[in-house]
């Protein structure tokens, strides 16, 4: 028998199992015909507020439900569910990220034929969250006037692996002097052509075109799934 | 920081990979990083040594080899370097570059097997 080569060609993605399981995952939220949104930003942007304000405004119409990554409390779970809306909490421990596997496990017992929305919180990080594909359908990246408006310089990888920007806390622009020119500007430099939308949770201010959007973007993905099963 | 649970996900690979062929060990695993994949490298060669402690990879090397991120330049109609990443337009004509081709790498390209 030859021996082996002492030095062998691989070329495997480090993280394929998780991109293994993420590609599963979309295809279920497809054949489903459930739009899959995942939320990053850092800890204290609003994610959890901009989710309570889209979970109450849409669960009106459709059928939506939520995954909330967190380092060690519950307390997002709490605060989502009193928008009726399923909410299941995803605890990491110390993980500082979601990876493909905790969603899948989180998914257990769900059956996702009944659902139109489904969104996924990350863990506050504007770091590791970046590497790990969930399955997800769409990204957000939030980030709020009172961080600066030179966040997506700083991180840029993370606003790079998303698909959409949500300026979040718009009522509080004013107060901070956010320059929006220059955090619009800043977004574009690091991926360019992004969708922007700025919003306030709180007031309610810009939450009506996110909607529109997310419907938008839910009746794309309906039609092309049909598409796909014809 | 997870660039341990990194570390710990090529030195699972690179041993299964070396399982696979008969090999009792590695001595270097040979990765391509690009800047796009959210992973550092003086993070990721830190961790990798905990990572290979009383696995078979314990004493391997881990060589980065840095790639550039590069684009479809829509003007140039050619793949080009970027400016940085912080600037994602062609570094020819300075044209944005919203499709990106190269940068995301986080792979394992070859092993240097014990024999």
């Amino acid at each position: 028998m030859n021996p082996e080569p002492r030095l062998v060609e691989v070329r495997k993605n480090v993280l394929k199992q998780n991109d293994v399981l993420a590609r599963a995952l979309r295809e279920r939220f497809r054949e489903a015909g459930v739009l899959a949104v995942s939320l990053v930003s850092s800890p204290g942007s609003g994610k959890t507020a901009f989710l309570e304000k889209t979970l109450t405004l849409l669960h009106a119409r459709y059928k939506v439900a939520a995954l909330v990554g967190d380092l060690a409390t519950e307390n997002d779970a709490a605060r989502l569910a009193r928008s009726q809306a399923p909410v299941k909490q995803i605890l990491t421990g110390t993980v500082c990220h979601l990876e493909a596997a905790m969603v899948q496990n989180a998914l257990d017992g769900w059956d996702l034929n009944n659902l139109d929305f489904l969104f996924i919180e990350n863990v506050g990080n504007l770091v590791c969250p970046s590497s790990y594909d969930l399955g997800e359908d769409l990204r957000f990246v939030l980030l709020s006037v009172t961080e600066g408006e030179d966040k997506p310089l700083k991180y840029p990888t993370i606003f790079n692996s998303a698909d959409t920007a949500i300026i979040t806390k718009s009522d509080l622009a004013a107060a901070v002097e956010f320059d929006e020119a220059a955090a619009r500007r800043n977004i574009q430099a690091v991926r360019p052509g992004m969708e922007i939308f700025k919003l306030s949770a709180k007031t309610g201010e810009g939450m009506p075109a996110v909607l529109e959007y997310l419907e938008g973007r839910r009746a794309y993905s309906r039609r092309e799934s049909v598409r796909f099963a014809t | 920081m997870h660039e341990l649970s990194i570390a710990m996900s090529i030195v699972d690979l690179a041993r299964e990979e070396a399982e696979l062929r008969g090999a009792p060990g590695v001595d270097v695993v040979y990765l391509k990083l690009g800047p796009l994949s959210g992973v550092v490298k003086e993070a990721l060669l830190f961790s990798y040594e905990i990572a290979c402690q009383q696995t078979m990879l314990e004493g391997s090397k881990l060589l980065i080899e840095e790639v550039p991120i590069i684009a479809n330049c829509p003007v140039c109609r050619e793949r080009r370097y970027v400016q940085s990443m912080q600037s994602l337009c062609c570094a020819e004509c300075g044209s944005p570059t919203p499709e990106i081709l190269e940068g995301r790498e986080l792979m394992v390209t070859a092993l240097e097997l014990r024999r």
